[in-house]
């Protein structure tokens, strides 16, 4: 925060190399597979199936990037799916979001500690768990095979950390905004719309794109289950169709990879500060 | 009165959407759940109450051996995770120049489709080409090429790896932002007293961070306990069932061989153990947060 590092903040040298050290060290581990998947991506097909293992790729080459969409035409359409999955399901999960939040924040209530707990509970199922009765009240509701099959159930659960973000954010609003407005004779819906949405705006987008971030990287067990149409798959699913009948093609599977990681890669580096934020606003108390 | 009753009136409005529709897409297959578990539902059109016989079924086979497994799996995988993710928050926390940078490489793993990240695990795992036996290999720490996917017990340990390296950016970023939530004055002041730094890492650091690291580890067994995607794409639960823990086995017998009964009632066993997670989480968090007041 300070210009200058205060003083208890001056590292010895030793101390500085072991801190870099062990940032090298856990970065390692973070990044090791992206690396590997990259220069995987780069080696031409017959160098990958061949001993002894090589590093580095010997005459590498971006080819991967053009083939890819030769082997597997549907490609551009599995990062649409997952695209449009994604920009659905947010939007759902804020239509629902934003006024449960609202009124979490605001109204005490006989039963909301405990509605809200229920809420939070949600987060401890996984789909997984859950299977066998979504997979029939998907059948019942004709959407096997559709689109909403992966949309409906990837909303409900994202909406608990949503809600648990979008409350804590609201939380902080002042009071005495509502009452003021209160006192001016505007109604509860009027000072929702007019005067607590328009400040809530930036929690609202942290949780727009936590939400999107999450639908976008989670897509894979409904998908796998409640849609069998190539042309609804996501990209998680879609990937599949570089595993042959023989072998995989995995410098095409690497390199679509990449491909499908880039939007969340740009959405890293563009809105990271919204990210930690986001991520934080539940964690710690204040 | 009047003024209260419109409040709670319009309260409700506001949570009845949310509301409803966990409750038709949570809450009422969790119930279909616990009802399909004591019938033989299957793809057969016609269904029967067959009361506690799926439960006695999971206890005939080998599902003991999974229940096991399953808890060991989870234990690995949190305390890994734990352990990495307070060293990196710890590392992340120093503040040495290019730390915001670092920061953000910490995120693609949790950021990114799971699915990718799990693929590209699965190629360093391959024995023949890939890097893990590769560098150990050239290092000379192996003799030969390991198929580290092809083993039980490597297999075991693989996937908790793959398990730990989606959860540990979370962890990391939630222990820095404990970490640095730590008044500042107290360091200074031992600072001041001619403390050192592990001596005020140890003292005031750890202390402070322990009730965030026992919410954050009661977080990661739920999601870890529920790990699905990971064992699924790297082995499927193999090789002979090393790696089937709960919820592989939940969704091979009740996906896979449409026994749709017999993997409600070891769905039912999971949300069992889960609630009992739960519960603890919550116990433990409002008590935190009442010694927190209390202080």
């Amino acid at each position: 925060m300070s210009t200058q590092p205060a003083m208890i903040n001056r590292y010895r040298w030793y101390e500085l190399v072991s801190i870099y050290a062990g940032i090298f060290l856990f970065l390692t581990f973070i990044l090791a597979p992206f690396i590997e998947g990259f220069l995987v991506s780069l080696k031409p097909l017959g160098l990958l199936f061949s001993s002894p293992y090589k590093f580095w790729p010997e005459n590498g080459s971006f080819a991967a990037y053009r083939t890819m969409w030769i082997s597997v035409p549907g490609f551009a359409r599995y990062i649409f799916n997952s695209f449009f999955i994604s920009i659905i399901v947010t939007a759902i999960v804020l239509v629902l979001v934003v006024p449960a939040s609202y009124a979490f924040a605001r109204f005490t209530f006989r039963g909301s500690g405990l509605l809200l707990g229920a809420f939070l509970a949600v987060n401890m199922f996984s789909g997984a768990v859950l299977l066998i009765p979504l997979f029939r009240l998907m059948r019942t509701f004709g959407v096997l095979n559709t689109y909403f099959a992966m949309i409906v159930p990837g909303v409900a659960f994202l909406i608990p950390s949503a809600i648990w973000l979008l409350r804590t954010y609201m939380m902080r609003i002042p009071r005495e905004l509502d009452e003021a407005a209160f006192v001016d004779g505007a109604s509860h819906f009027y000072t929702l719309r007019r005067v607590i949405l328009p400040i809530a705006m930036p929690g609202i987008t942290v949780v727009a794109i936590t939400t999107f971030i999450g639908s976008y990287a989670q897509q894979f067990i409904f998908a796998l289950t409640f849609n069998s149409k190539t042309e609804y798959m996501p990209l998680p699913v879609g990937l599949f169709a570089y595993f042959g009948r023989q072998e995989v093609i995995w410098n095409e599977l690497m390199a679509a990879s990449f491909v499908g990681i880039t939007p969340a890669i740009i959405v890293i580096f563009f809105l990271q500060r919204y990210l930690v934020s986001g991520l934080t606003a539940g964690a710690v108390k204040q | 009165m009047n003024v209260q009753r419109s409040t709670l009136i319009f309260a409700w409005m506001l949570l009845l959407p949310a509301v409803l529709y966990v409750v038709v897409i949570v809450a009422y297959p969790l119930l279909d759940t616990f009802i399909l578990s004591f019938t033989d539902a299957s793809l057969k059109k016609t269904t029967n109450w067959v009361g506690w016989v799926n439960y006695e079924k999971i206890f005939n086979t080998t599902f003991a051996e999974v229940i096991i497994r399953t808890f060991v799996w989870t234990f690995f995988s949190v305390a890994i995770k734990m352990i990495i993710g307070v060293f990196g928050a710890c590392m992340l926390n120093a503040a040495v120049p290019g730390r915001a940078l670092f920061r953000v490489l910490t995120m693609p793993p949790w950021i990114v489709p799971m699915a990718i990240g799990i693929f590209m695990w699965g190629w360093m795992y391959n024995g023949q080409f890939g890097m893990i036996s590769g560098v150990l290999q050239n290092w000379g720490i192996i003799d030969g090429p390991i198929a580290f996917l092809a083993h039980g017990s490597t297999a075991f340990w693989a996937t908790i790896i793959t398990d730990v390296w989606i959860g540990v950016p979370l962890v990391t970023l939630y222990m820095l932002a404990a970490m640095q939530a730590v008044p500042q004055d107290l360091y200074e002041a031992a600072w001041t007293d001619g403390a050192g730094r592990f001596y005020r890492f140890r003292r005031i650091t750890l202390p402070l961070l322990i009730p965030s690291l026992i919410t954050m580890s009661m977080l990661s067994l739920i999601a870890t306990f529920n790990s699905f995607d990971i064992i699924w794409i790297l082995t499927q639960g193999g090789p002979n069932g090393e790696t089937t823990t709960m919820i592989i086995d939940t969704y091979r017998t009740a996906i896979g061989s449409k026994k749709y009964g017999e993997g409600a009632a070891r769905a039912v066993l999971i949300c069992i153990f889960l609630s009992i997670f739960c519960l603890a989480y919550f116990r433990v968090t409002s008590r935190l947060s009442a010694g927190e007041s209390n202080r």
